[in-house]
C-alpha cells in the first residue's frame, strides 16, 4: 500500500513540470509583491502582462489624479482603504517612498483616484489568488 | 494633473477591472475574453443606468 503510494507521488512528481515545483506558496506572494510576476512565474506570459498592465495602469491614473495614499488610521473606514492599498504591495510601498498620492482629497476626480487605487490593489490580491489557483492546479 | 470626466474614469475602471476579471475567472483564452467583454458591458451599462435614474429622480 505504502509503496503503491510512494510510487503515485513519484510519478505524479516526474510529470509535473518545472515551474510546479518548489514552493507552493511563491507565485502567490510574488503576485503580491509585483503584479502579475506570479503569472510570469507560472510561464503565463500573456495572462501576466495583460494583469500587470491593468493593476499597475489603474494604479498610476490612481496617482495622477492626485488620489489619497493611506498611511494610518484615524477612522474605522481608513482601515478598508489602507487594506487595499496595502494589496497593491511594492507599488504601495514605490509610491510611498516617491511620496506620491496627496494626503487630502480636495476635488472629485482625487475621490475617484484614491477608489483606483484601493481597487488595483484589490484586483492585484484576485491576480495573486489566480496564480496560485494556477501554482496547485486547482485552475488550468 | 490627470482630470478625467465622468464618463471617462467610468470607462478606465471598467477596463482594467474587465481585463483581470476575464483572466481570472474563466479557464479558457476565449471564454476570458467574453467574460470580460460581458463584465465591460454590465459595468459601463449599470453605470449609465444609474446616471440616469438618478437624473429623473433629482428633477
Amino acid at each position: 500500500m505504502a509503496t503503491a503510494q510512494n510510487n503515485n507521488a513519484a510519478a505524479r512528481q516526474v510529470r509535473e513540470p518545472e515551474f510546479r515545483q518548489g514552493f507552493v506558496y511563491l507565485p502567490l506572494i510574488a503576485g503580491w509583491l509585483v503584479p502579475g510576476a506570479g503569472h510570469f512565474l507560472l510561464r503565463k506570459w500573456g495572462r501576466g502582462a495583460l494583469l500587470s498592465a491593468s493593476i499597475v495602469s489603474m494604479f498610476a491614473v490612481g496617482i495622477a489624479m492626485q488620489g489619497k495614499l493611506f498611511t494610518g488610521v484615524h477612522e474605522i473606514l481608513d482601515i478598508l482603504g489602507l487594506a487595499g492599498d496595502l494589496s497593491n504591495g511594492l507599488l504601495y510601498v514605490a509610491a510611498q517612498l516617491l511620496g506620491l498620492g496627496a494626503d487630502q482629497v480636495r476635488v472629485t476626480t482625487a475621490d475617484y483616484g484614491t477608489r483606483f487605487i484601493a481597487v488595483a490593489g484589490l484586483l492585484n490580491v484576485i491576480a495573486a489568488v489566480d496564480a496560485h489557483n494556477l501554482r496547485t492546479g486547482r485552475k488550468s | 494633473m490627470f482630470r478625467p470626466s465622468h464618463f471617462a474614469a467610468v470607462v478606465l475602471f471598467a477596463l482594467f477591472a474587465s481585463v483581470v476579471f476575464g483572466i481570472t475567472m474563466r479557464e479558457t483564452p476565449r471564454r476570458m475574453i467574453h467574460y470580460g467583454i460581458y463584465c465591460f458591458v454590465l459595468f459601463v451599462g449599470s453605470a449609465v443606468a444609474l446616471s440616469w435614474a438618478m437624473y429623473f429622480i433629482a428633477r
